[in-house]
């Protein structure tokens, strides 16, 4: 039986990943999963130096989700290093960073920096966190502003390049096709969504930054939805992403043609999300009689 | 002390107040909690994801259990407040940092709680009385009105107590006890709202007192991955490298100093 995927010519050992920005650099759950069993641990955005994010309160639930506003809090690229990268080291899994900037050369300066680190397999350009006013976002809802980051980064980055698309545009399919045009080696999505909640007894944003991205199993399926319209937009891989709870949701986005998938709020509410749907592909798999897990990869359309 | 979700065991629940709720949990987590530490516990609904943060409120490690005290403040621990006995509920645990209760060797200390800041002050007196390394505690314990936990408090230290509509004590708030009795300490561990624990890290700056406080904010994992629950630092925070720490891992409990609220 075999679960293994192949994006940009790197293999992964299974398509469960980590979303960026739920799972940090992979310490805090490495004490309740272990690392070795998943397919990439995807780390919290870094920019060049330290961001402080938004004001208090940063989250709120909703029915069936949440929303957040961290505004990209990061410790910047040189303690990423030296620490996240290096308590990475020694675990079997791939690691894929995720880049986050205010303007193109911030990200370039982050991705040259990553340049020599051969414990990078691969970059994701964030260019949809919905959170922070400058940069970010403005270049995920653009085709030329996201045509013209991914070609420079692409141009400067020695890793294979994921671009992460926001589902907050009008033509997913259109973003999908404009980063594969500029090269980008693998698109990922969906980032949040954008929301707002109201708290009706004080009168007041239940999110200090107003607005917020909403995830969890209430956004599953638009993002289905999505990464079937961006996957047959485009033939570069697509890692798939969006309330993912267990194994059946992931093997939905399998089959909606995600080459991979990602875990992101469901960490919270159960840490051993990852681990148990990566078991529950296996089960899945050998069930319902399924040699290679490839097969499934968009089997529905 | 690693972390774990775990499957506790409803031993006994009710309602000692109005909306709180004194919940006993047996759970192998008890084993690894120490004061000033919580648990999250998940909601009786599927549509509310997120597991609330409550307060450890006393541990007894040779039955194996925990207590929490806590305000219904929602629907989601309005969900928990309808279980009984025997009855099972999903916790993450143990959580956030606890007080230091070594600072109170050879030292006389407050012990001050504010409302559902009142629970995780009762294991941490016992913790005091364990060690018996303080030389002196007194427990200071403001309500809105009813009171709740007093007697616990009364079996281990003097409890002096504050009710905001005097219908019990001193008038007023915490600050109003220490004055109108003229007490004294040189460490002080504290939980309560905002307003009381602002009044209480300029008391302590004021009279250069230690002073150790819990703080509380919305969070999501609990475990220092997602960064929802930061509070503002006076000094760049090791972990975040900006002026920021994560209550849930770093806290909840902070030395007054250090925090900017």
């Amino acid at each position: 039986m075999n679960t293994a995927v192949t994006i940009a010519g790197v293999r992964f050992k299974n398509p469960v990943m980590t979303a960026s920005g739920t799972f940090g650099s992979g310490m805090e759950y490495s004490e309740f999963v272990d690392l070795n069993r998943l397919g990439a641990v995807v780390t919290k955005g870094v920019a060049n130096v330290p961001w402080p994010g938004n004001d208090t309160p940063r989250v709120a639930e909703t029915y069936g989700g949440m929303l957040n506003a961290i505004g990209l809090q990061n410790p910047g690229i040189d303690t990423f290093i030296e620490r996240d990268l290096r308590f990475l080291k020694d675990f079997d899994t791939r690691v894929i960073v995720n880049v986050c900037g205010k303007s193109i050369e911030d990200y370039l300066e982050v991705v040259e920096r990553l340049s020599d680190e051969p414990r990078v397999d691969l970059l994701e350009i964030n260019v949809s966190c919905p959170n922070v006013k400058e940069g970010a976002i403005a270049f995920g809802q653009d085709p030329a502003a996201l045509a013209k980051i991914t070609k420079q980064i692409k141009a400067k980055a020695k890793q294979p390049v994921i671009m992460k698309l926001s589902p907050n545009v009008t033509d997913i399919a259109l973003m999908a096709k404009t980063a594969e045009d500029a090269g980008a080696d693998a698109i990922s999505l969906i980032n949040t969504i954008t929301g707002m909640k109201i708290d009706i007894y004080r009168k007041k944003f239940a999110l200090a930054n107003k607005t917020g991205g909403l995830s969890g199993p209430c956004i599953k399926p638009v993002a289905v939805r999505m990464v079937y319209q961006a996957a047959h937009a485009v033939s570069i891989p697509v890692i798939g992403m969006g309330g993912i709870a267990n194994a059946e949701d992931a093997i939905e986005f399998l089959m909606a043609g995600a080459t991979a998938v990602a875990i992101g709020a469901m960490n919270f509410i159960n840490p051993y999300t990852t681990v148990e749907t990566a078991e529950g592909i296996e089960r899945f798999m050998r069930q319902q009689k399924i040699e290679d897990v490839n097969s499934l990869i968009g089997c529905v359309s | 002390m690693s972390k774990k979700k775990v499957t506790a065991v409803i031993r006994r629940h009710e309602e000692i107040a109005e909306q709180i709720y004194d919940l006993w949990l047996e759970t192998d987590l008890a084993a690894s909690a120490h004061a000033g530490q919580f648990v999250a516990v998940y909601p009786k609904d599927g549509a509310m994801l997120l597991p609330r943060p409550i307060s450890i409120c006393e541990i007894d490690e040779k039955e194996g259990l925990l207590r929490l005290v806590y305000r219904v403040a929602g629907k989601g621990t309005a969900s928990f407040s309808r279980m009984h006995a025997q009855d099972k509920l999903e916790i993450l645990g143990i959580l956030g940092n606890g007080f230091p209760i070594e600072k109170a060797d050879g030292k006389s200390v407050f012990v001050m709680g504010g409302g559902i800041g009142i629970p995780p002050m009762l294991e941490t007196v016992k913790a005091l009385k364990k060690r018996a390394g303080a030389q002196n505690i007194n427990a200071v314990l403001g309500y809105r009105s009813e009171r709740f936990l007093q007697q616990d408090f009364s079996q281990y230290c003097l409890a002096y107590m504050a009710t905001e509509d005097g219908s019990y004590g001193t008038k007023g708030n915490v600050m109003d006890v220490i004055r109108a009795h003229d007490l004294k300490a040189d460490l002080i561990f504290a939980c309560g709202p905002m307003p009381m624990l602002r009044a209480i890290k300029t008391y302590a700056a004021e009279n250069g007192i230690e002073a150790y406080i819990s703080l509380e904010e919305r969070m999501a994992c609990g475990v220092g991955a997602c960064l929802g629950c930061v509070c503002k630092t006076t000094q760049t925070d090791a972990h975040s490298k900006v002026n920021n720490s994560r209550i849930c891992t770093d806290g909840p409990v902070y030395p007054a100093s250090f925090v900017n609220i």
